[in-house]
């Protein structure tokens, strides 16, 4: 899995309504559609306001309890400095809101090595993984 | 203490560039106010009533003298207002009746933590660096996310210690730091941890409340208490786990919180706290905890289980510090001297006997100094007062000290045979006040005088009380209390865990205080951890020190011989201690 995320503009983001996009609000149970995982290529989710993190963890639960292997979209109130949380939790690409510098955003992404705890795309906690060869 | 590896103190550095990246995009005007504020939330940046608050985190309360100069230098350097918003906030004060608002200091906070007042927003970054320089942040000390861990204060010394909390909490500490899935809860989430008997940390009051402990096979656990919390809607925590395994610790937390994180509600932030999805949903919470925690454990794969291997690295840094060597002295012939010394003079007596606690090795001491006196506001210490503290840090206890949750410092390392010299000069520096737990070792929010978020000053109530209750003999007589004073119902002066509570409320735009009886923290003073309860409407300023008075008259008037306060309280009920705090009350002349 890339250490980033695919970033969308706005206007690039339209619904077709196709029958393997999934918009999942975030107050569902994510684990109430896994039957139908399989006919899905990307599940929407949806930050109403950035500080409303309930989609985080729905985004862990697709991606690391569920297997999910299709898209994970991040949604409405997406900002830089949370992408790589996003990415970290499982969300394979984010829509920017209208407006947004997408050039400060790979910086977040080049800034911290690695990170203590473990997550959807990275298992294991630094403290069980193998060191860094010395170089 | 914990020893930063290259790795730990690389991230704090990371951090530092990472906030100066934010900061230098909102200056900029990139980045707009409402996506600003919580980047610097999660920083420990507040914007309070006239000028920024820094929260800087001091995990499990542990400092060591190289820090505290640091903060020391903070302080001196960068805690000053612009001229203009000083004068703004001095002429504002001034008209409530405040005319001290120190500038140069910082501010032992009920969570471990040091705060300053004064710094400005636009010298942040450079702050941050300063503090990144001594393995110090202000990561996550704000915010709806994991706050620092907090723990008891005579961790690794208590001589009623059952397993040392610190590496667990230094563990827990790396876990939850820029966790991403629990950065944006629905609300602030604080942990406690303790490993010994009595509780030190008010384990009960927190969103999770650990306690170590051993099961009947000699197996090292947790107690897991998940939703106490204060506030609007003082709830205790409940007992979720009796015994979970020790390294399980962190497999179960990420349960707790990610139900928290699913189902707690966001629709209003009153009833955001965790401790209101585990009142409401009860049983139906504790289930899905732990359907959660099951599924982690066995689909996921345990991912978070503690090893022993890196349990025995992060300990490795919490062995007791080499001291220096000293001309054997028996532990009889240390205690003929200190009694010696105690019989010639009695301040050192009574300080021997309120600020120093014993300790797991027979030479040594826990000593507090106290940051509650006369003059100063309770837990506040200007910058020549910290470096002092460094100073008596490195004289008298291998370099560490550790910020109380009662707002003091404790020096855990310190030998019996110094405790004289000591004293000396704790008292020059005007930390030797020897009222550890009695009624002047308060604890208060710094309140109106400088918080957004206060409904009515604390600062001046805990002057008023000091000021009457100066007498030791008076203060000695009266015994332990716990009095607690919050400026507003958010509760970081832990007011419903008092024996007396005072809580600031604003009716019609003027301060008035509410007084609360019989609260508990959960130690064995003051038994099960419990809120107090209001004994009326509330008071004005200038009736809280009778009204504290006459509460006190009546525990004098009902007590049996050698009985606390809160035993006589909860002995007679509260009823007789109500009378007499609203016959306080000042009369009002009737109307004609």
């Amino acid at each position: 899995m890339n250490k980033t995320l695919r970033l969308i503009a706005a206007d690039d983001h339209v619904d077709n309504g196709d029958p393997d996009v999934l918009q999942l609000p975030n107050d569902a149970d994510p684990l109430a559609i896994e039957v139908c995982l399989g006919d899905l290529t990307r599940i929407d989710l949806v930050f109403p306001k950035f500080t409303d993190g309930r989609a985080y963890s729905q985004a862990f639960l697709l991606r690391r309890r569920l297997g999910f292997k299709g898209d994970i979209r991040a949604t409405g109130d997406v900002l830089i400095d949370q992408l790589v949380q996003m990415q970290r939790t499982g969300f394979s690409s984010a829509v920017l809101k209208e407006g947004v510098d997408a050039s400060a955003a790979q910086r977040q992404f080049d800034r911290f090595a690695a990170f203590y705890q473990g997550d959807a795309v990275e298992a294991t906690p630094i403290f069980k993984r193998a060191p860094e060869p010395a170089a | 203490m914990y020893q930063y590896t290259d790795f730990d103190r690389q991230f704090v550095q990371l951090r530092a560039a990472q906030f100066r990246d934010q900061l230098e995009r909102w200056q900029s005007g990139k980045l707009a106010e409402d996506e600003f504020r919580p980047l610097r939330l999660q920083n420990g940046w507040y914007v309070q009533r006239y000028a920024p608050m820094l929260r800087v985190a001091v995990p499990y309360g542990e400092l060591s003298s190289r820090q505290l100069r640091v903060l020391a230098r903070i302080a001196r350097e960068y805690d000053e207002p612009e001229a203009e918003v000083y004068k703004t906030a001095i002429a504002t004060q001034g008209k409530l009746g405040s005319h001290k608002l120190p500038t140069h200091y910082a501010h032992f906070t009920t969570r471990q933590n040091v705060q300053y007042n004064w710094i400005p927003l636009s010298k942040s970054a450079d702050v941050m660096d300063l503090l990144a320089s001594v393995d110090m942040h202000g990561i996550q000390t704000s915010g709806n996310c994991i706050r620092n861990i907090t723990s008891d204060e005579r961790a690794g010394v208590a001589v009623d210690e059952i397993a040392d909390p610190r590496p667990f909490a230094e563990i827990m500490r790396q876990w939850s730091t820029l966790h991403p899935e629990f950065a944006f809860l629905p609300r602030k989430f604080k942990i406690a941890i303790t490993g010994a008997k009595e509780d030190r940390a008010a384990t009960g009051w927190h969103d999770v409340g650990l306690h170590l402990l051993k099961n009947d096979a000699g197996e090292l656990g947790f107690r897991v208490q998940v939703g106490g919390g204060m506030g609007r809607t003082p709830i205790i925590g409940t007992v979720l786990r009796e015994f979970l395994p020790w390294n399980q610790i962190m497999n179960y937390l990420e349960a707790v919180i990610r139900v928290y994180n699913r189902y707690g509600r966001r629709d209003n932030i009153y009833k955001a706290r965790i401790k209101i999805l585990v009142k409401a949903e009860g049983q139906r919470y504790i289930d899905d905890v732990e359907a959660e925690f099951k599924q982690i454990v066995e689909h996921d794969g345990a991912p978070h289980t503690v090893t022993q291997a890196e349990l025995d690295r992060v300990s490795a840094s919490f062995v007791p510090p080499t001291l220096a060597t000293r001309v054997f002295r028996s532990a009889e012939e240390t205690d003929a001297d200190l009694r010696a010394q105690a019989a010639d003079d009695v301040m050192f007596a009574r300080w021997l006997a309120r600020n120093v606690a014993p300790h797991k090795n027979p030479a040594l001491r826990a000593v507090t100094l106290s940051f509650k006196r006369r003059l100063q506001a309770p837990g506040d210490a200007s910058a020549d007062q910290l470096d002092t503290a460094a100073r008596l840090a490195d004289r008298f206890s291998a370099g560490e000290a550790r910020v109380t949750h009662d707002q003091n410092l404790l020096l855990p390392w310190v030998h019996a045979e110094d405790l004289h010299a000591l004293w000396l000069a704790a008292r020059e520096a005007g930390f030797a006040s020897a009222n550890v737990h009695l009624l002047t070792d308060m604890i208060a929010c710094p309140g109106g005088d400088f918080c957004a978020l206060a409904n009515a000053r604390s600062i001046p109530v805990a002057e008023a009380i000091t000021e009457r209750y100066q007498d030791l003999d008076e203060l000695d007589d009266l015994g332990e209390i716990d009095l607690h004073i919050s400026g507003c119902i958010n509760s970081c002066g832990h007011h419903h865990s008092g024996h007396i509570g005072i809580l600031g409320v604003d009716k019609d735009g003027k301060e008035w205080y509410q007084v609360t009886l019989g609260g508990s923290d959960g130690s064995a003073l003051s038994g099960a951890a419990q809120a107090g309860k209001v004994v009326g409407p509330s008071f004005s300023a200038a009736e809280v020190p009778d009204v504290i008075e006459a509460v006190l008259n009546t525990y004098r008037d009902t007590r049996e011989t050698g009985e606390t306060f809160i035993d006589a309280l909860r002995r007679v009920g509260i009823e007789p201690f109500k009378a007499a705090a609203n016959g306080a009350r000042f009369k009002v002349e009737e109307a004609a």
